[in-house]
């Protein structure tokens, strides 16, 4: 074979270096200040917010009379002693979003322990499949507060039932993507992996298990949204801290601007959560990473 | 020229017939097949598409079952009466149409994927053979990276180095170039006879693409429409080392005639029956 | 042919199986406490299915059941079509339009972590009438989902439909009415799927809270048919309140699902 097609057979320069990824993304972030896209957000944010501050504190409008204004509620917010006894500066607002947010971890996590290996093996094997799945699906339909008297009369306490509730949500979420991204993979990568050679359980290590990756953690991002929704339902009707709790008897102590700072709290938080894993699938995939950045 | 011919890699496809479904709904695939393949030759198939051949490559695989008919392998039945159907094994690997590296795994990992998970050797061993092979493949340098950061051509390259150090009687090829724009595609059979220079397994190999045939191939057989049985088989006494000059012999030009013809007919029936592309 | 060895019945065969052995189990673990003396932890505090199944026989008598039950899904269908009626409409104008896309965009994706029933206390000072309030929560539920949802498939329109489009001298609404809209479908559809999944969870919830909580009688609905009988020491009620908002939930998704597939069919199904 002649030597130039040898030499253009040799393998492909290797792939980007650091600093080449890092210039890359500085230069993204310069296009977009430069862009329009930042300013016109910006501009949403205003309209809305103005649209809320005119509404209630300005014009006064009838129908939004009793609804707390965004001034007063940002003043309450950053005050150092503030009247309904939450801000940033008071201890309470952490304690309470450290509660809610641990009870999310906790459900968060054992839903996961048990969901994914329960999901991959619904995907893996036809014979479980075929057994646990219809169990499985009569009880998903069921709309997780409706377990709430259920959760009361099972668990002792205050928050057990919480965190159950939280949990079931998340676990139907995750076991049933899991399962979704076994059967989503591409039969050719399990039939090359067993003309390879490899055993069933290698096959499941080696393929299954990364091939149902990206699946898995779409649901485990739908999973810690489905969580922050349990939790403050959950919270609502029988807790004794965390932000479900501070929205109900804000509301039930008359103390308005609070209701509106535990709801941007919540959706801070529920943000800063969903990002978090999505940033955990990120690394972990870091196949996929390339696949699509190089590919643009 | 052909290298001394290995003792194994010898393949019997004896009277095969693959029905899917049963009674009234049944579908033949493929019908009363018969194909002898000596050890260490390339066999190229070819034929319409949809006419079964994938089909009776899944059966040698052990990815499908066979209805009636026997496969043997250095004398050994794969799959025939009683068991009907063979089980996948490395010493038949396949190479797939759409390529199947693993995404998640880079190349040096799915090079040394069939060693490892056979436990044959030790670890550091399967590495050193896997560098090995890809530079003698020319594709030393891409160890680490993830195949797809690498072009379609080059990830096909790995798929074969990764089949081969397997030691394969038998390498299977599905079409394998099928995705590739005809460029790239006649450097890569300079590219894959240049390896079977180096190794010359036994290959059975399907496509529609006569000129791809022909150039790679010791023998060439022209399957029917669905149900697929050999129309024709064409001995393709174009000597080795092969280059890209054949191309355009009188002696490949001649042979690429006669099988034009021979699979046009079979092409237009197939068009008349208005078989979906698979 | 033998019956139980037959490929196609196994399925079905299995499904039977496993949900009599869990019916089997739980009716056991429910009455762990009467027969065996000692309770076995969570099962051991549910009513046992044979229980449930004797109050359910006696309800379906009762108009009250049924009455909660329409109540309830008078409110999902009243929420849901609310969010459609709004979020389509929204969802094709912020796909279409860049510049409306890139200022309200970025605001819905900041209110949407923010769970339904937050909103609750907000909802009750805004609005003047209880069921108004449930109706708002519900939208909130189902709006964010089905906006998200038409953007997310209007913006995967493959860009060759529009240039095959324009091609042919299609301009303007015509490109709208007849490339964007039936492309979109497919997405509205899954979001309306997953939206009534939300507003279902969202109505019991608020019938549970508004109910249980404070002023009581009135409301009616699924929600406060559970938390009611839980008050009242009612427990096989609430199983029978559970599994009825399940299947009316299921039936609920079954028929829209259909719908879905009657609307596009152009898609093939596996």
């Amino acid at each position: 074979m002649s030597a130039v097609i040898e030499r253009s057979l040799a393998a492909e320069p290797p792939a980007a270096g650091q600093r080449e990824r890092v210039a890359r993304a500085a230069h993204a972030l310069a296009a977009w200040i430069a862009s329009p896209r930042p300013w016109l957000a910006l501009l949403g944010f205003v309209l809305v917010a103005g649209f809320w501050h005119l509404a209630v504190e300005v014009w006064k409008l009838p129908r939004f009379a009793g609804m707390p204004g965004l001034v007063a509620t940002w003043r309450e917010f950053t005050s150092r002693d503030p009247v309904y006894g939450l801000s940033l500066y008071t201890p309470e607002y952490y304690v309470h979003i450290l509660a809610s947010v641990r009870r999310v971890a906790e459900a968060f996590a054992l839903a996961t322990l048990l969901g994914v290996p329960l999901g991959l093996m619904l995907g893996w094997s036809r014979g479980f499949r075929e057994y646990v799945f219809p169990v499985f699906e009569m009880l998903r339909p069921i709309p997780i507060l409706a377990w709430v008297p259920l959760a009361i009369l099972m668990f002792s306490g205050t928050e057990s039932p919480v965190i159950f509730l939280t949990f079931l949500a998340s676990f139907f979420a995750t076991a049933l993507n899991t399962m979704l991204g076994v059967e989503s993979i591409d039969e050719s990568y399990v039939r090359a992996s067993r003309c390879l050679g490899a055993r069933p359980w290698q096959v499941f290590v080696h393929v299954v298990v990364p091939g149902a990756l990206p699946s898995i953690f779409t649901g485990l991002q739908i999973s810690v949204g489905v969580a922050w929704f349990s939790l403050v339902a959950g919270e609502m009707v029988s807790g004794e801290a965390g932000l479900g709790y501070v929205i109900n008897t804000s509301y039930t102590n008359v103390r308005y601007p609070t209701i509106v700072i535990g709801m941007v709290t919540l959706g801070a938080v529920g943000y800063a959560t969903s990002a978090l894993v999505r940033l955990a699938g990120r690394w972990l995939m870091r196949w996929r990473a390339r696949e699509h950045g190089d590919a643009r | 020229m052909r290298a001394e011919a290995p003792r194994r890699g010898r393949l019997s496809i004896e009277d095969v017939v693959k029905t899917y479904g049963r009674g009234e709904a049944a579908v033949a695939a493929v019908d009363h097949c018969s194909i002898e393949i000596p050890a260490g030759e390339i066999c190229m198939v070819v034929g319409p598409s949809g006419c079964g051949k994938t089909t009776l490559l899944n059966a040698i695989a052990g990815f499908h079952d066979i209805t009636s008919g026997r496969i043997v392998l250095d004398g050994e039945t794969l799959c025939g009466p009683g068991r009907p159907q063979a089980r996948p094994g490395a010493d038949r690997v396949v190479v797939f149409q759409n390529g199947a590296l693993f995404p998640w795994k880079t190349v040096l990992d799915n090079v040394c994927f069939g060693p490892r998970m056979q436990g044959r050797a030790g670890a550091r061993e399967i590495e050193q053979r896997a560098r090995a092979l890809m530079a003698e493949a020319g594709l030393a340098g891409c160890e680490r990276s993830y195949p797809a950061e690498l072009s379609s051509g080059t990830r096909r390259r790995v798929e074969i180095v990764r089949a081969l150090m397997n030691d394969p009687s038998v390498l299977l090829f599905d079409e394998p170039y099928r995705a590739l724009d005809s460029l790239t595609r006649s450097v890569m059979h300079e590219s894959l006879l240049q390896t079977w220079y180096r190794d010359p397994v036994t290959i059975f190999f399907i496509t529609h693409d006569l000129e791809e045939a022909i150039f790679l191939g010791h023998r060439l057989v022209v399957m029917t429409a669905r149900p697929c049985r050999p129309k024709a088989v064409i001995e393709i006494d174009i000597p080795h080392p092969r280059d890209y000059g054949v191309l355009t012999s009188p002696r490949f030009r001649a042979l690429m005639a006669e099988a034009s013809a021979l699979v046009r007919e079979e092409a237009e029936q197939a068009f008349a029956a208005g078989d979906a592309e698979r | 042919m033998n019956l139980l060895a037959d490929p196609r019945t196994r399925a079905t065969r299995r499904a039977l199986v496993s949900l009599v052995a869990f019916a089997l189990l739980w009716e056991l673990g429910a009455r762990s406490k009467a027969w065996f003396g000692v309770a076995v932890p969570w099962v051991g505090h549910v009513p046992p299915p044979s229980a449930v199944l004797a109050a359910w026989v006696r309800l379906l008598g009762d108009p009250g059941y049924w009455q909660s039950w329409v109540a309830s899904l008078l409110r999902v269908l009243a929420g849901f079509t609310a969010a459609m009626a709004v979020g389509i409409p929204l969802g094709l104008l912020l796909a279409m339009n860049r510049v409306c896309r890139m200022i309200f965009f970025p605001v819905l994706e900041l209110l949407r972590p923010i769970p339904p029933l937050a909103w609750v206390p907000a909802a009750i000072l805004f609005w003047p009438t209880q069921e108004l309030s449930i109706a708002f929560v519900t939208f909130v539920g189902a709006f964010f989902t089905i906006v998200l949802n038409v953007v997310g498939g209007a913006g995967a329109i493959d860009v060759r439909y529009f240039q095959a489009a324009r091609a042919m001298g299609a301009t303007g609404w015509n490109v709208f009415r007849r490339v964007v809209l039936p492309a979109t479908v497919p997405a509205i559809v899954v979001g309306a799927a997953v939206g009534m999944g939300i507003t279902w969870e969202v109505v019991v919830a608020a019938e549970m809270i508004s109910g249980g909580g404070s002023s009581g009688a009135t409301g009616g609905g699924m929600g406060f048919f559970i938390w009611n009988s839980y008050i009242g020491g009612a427990y096989e009620q609430i199983v029978v309140g559970m599994i009825s908002i399940g299947i009316a939930g299921y039936a609920c998704s079954e028929a829209l699902r259909r719908l879905g597939a009657r609307v596009t069919p152009w898609l093939v199904r596996a």
